[in-house]
């Protein structure tokens, strides 16, 4: 009851926040409901027990990114470039659009059964939802099955227990490791002889360098270098 | 209001995704645009873990998450070290005044 009052709290904050992005037309405002948007997708990943995850979403997006966008705003808005805003005709055609295309996309996310698509995926090994589920079902036959009062209380509570690591969601281990090539979440309870699940440390490695060249790029692009003097694209 | 499931997250990520696509089609602010390329992002983002939490996948959805996270951070760097440039070379953060290249 409680995770579904939060769920709802922070996905009408999250889709306000962004619908208010739309809204506005002042930048700084955009950007506070961006933060008030990115934040709730945070919270949201908490609730979906990725809890590195909405850490790492906090500290980049919100303590980064939008930041960073702040600061494009302030070194670019100067009075009277702050309000820069579509005519009415194309805010129009753009929410038409919008609607039309999020019409498409909840009639399509609606009429697929997800249950039946998931329940065909090849179960990843040990991942902590199919461990759990199993986990569940049998402990929930053993109930089932309980005669005397003992058996009933030791098979309760250890669904009590299966249901508490299901809901603490640690994952930082595990994503550390698999960036650092090893899924022994995946691997451990694999037949002897099978080929080990593939880690994430090529792409890892990738996309340090990819930041490297981010960095050396944007520090290149944005150097000091004033020649704002009349061009041909300059008409003020 | 029954119990959360996979199809509500997919609900709020659509969401989420069209409101960034619209703010990328309808603001003229530079910065709005790259606003509207985060909400994009992040509506991918809660897709990704939505999947990672409800079906068999396991952690693969939050590492790509987690990936998508940098993926952005830095092409939100880039981004606005060329919205600087923009608006040395033109005084104005307006993407419509950036039609040199017509010819």
């Amino acid at each position: 009851m409680t995770e579904q009052l939060l769920f709802w709290v922070f996905a009408i904050l999250t889709c306000g926040g962004a619908v208010a992005v739309v809204a506005t037309q002042n930048v700084v405002r955009m950007a506070f409901w961006l933060v008030v948007s990115l934040g709730s997708v945070a919270a949201l990943f908490f609730l979906l027990h990725a809890d590195f995850l909405g850490a790492a979403q906090l500290l980049i997006y919100v303590g980064g990114t939008v930041v960073l966008l702040v600061f494009g705003v302030m070194l670019t808005a100067s009075g009277h470039t702050i309000r820069v805003q579509a005519s009415p005709a194309e805010v129009m055609l753009g929410s038409g659009v919008g609607l039309v295309l999020l019409f498409v996309l909840l009639f399509g996310i609606n009429s697929v059964d997800w249950a039946d698509v998931s329940a065909r995926i090849p179960a990843a090994g040990d991942s902590p939802a199919v461990v759990d589920e199993t986990q569940d079902r049998h402990l929930r036959e053993q109930l089932a099955s309980a005669t005397t009062p003992e058996e009933k209380a030791a098979a309760e509570e250890a669904i009590q227990a299966v249901h508490a690591r299901r809901q603490s969601g640690r994952t930082v281990r595990q994503l550390g490791l698999s960036f650092y090539g090893l899924r022994p979440e995946r691997d451990l309870n694999q037949p002897a002889g099978q080929s080990l699940a593939p880690g994430y440390l090529l792409p890892f490695e990738i996309i340090s360098i990819h930041l490297l060249v981010v960095l050396i790029g944007a520090a290149y692009l944005a150097r000091a270098k004033r020649r704002a003097t009349s061009g041909p694209g300059v008409d003020l | 209001m029954g119990e959360v499931g996979l199809e509500a997250y997919l609900f709020v990520g659509a969401v989420l995704f069209v409101c960034g696509v619209v703010c990328m089609a309808t603001k003229r602010n530079g910065i709005g645009v790259l606003m509207g390329v985060e909400l994009v992002l992040n509506g991918a983002n809660v897709n990704f873990v939505a999947f990672s939490r409800y079906t068999p996948l396991g952690l693969d959805g939050q590492a790509t998450a987690l990936f998508v996270v940098v993926l952005a951070a830095a092409e939100a760097a880039v981004a606005l070290a060329i919205a600087l440039n923009y608006y040395n070379n033109h005084l104005t953060i307006d993407v419509d005044r950036g039609n040199e290249l017509q010819g």
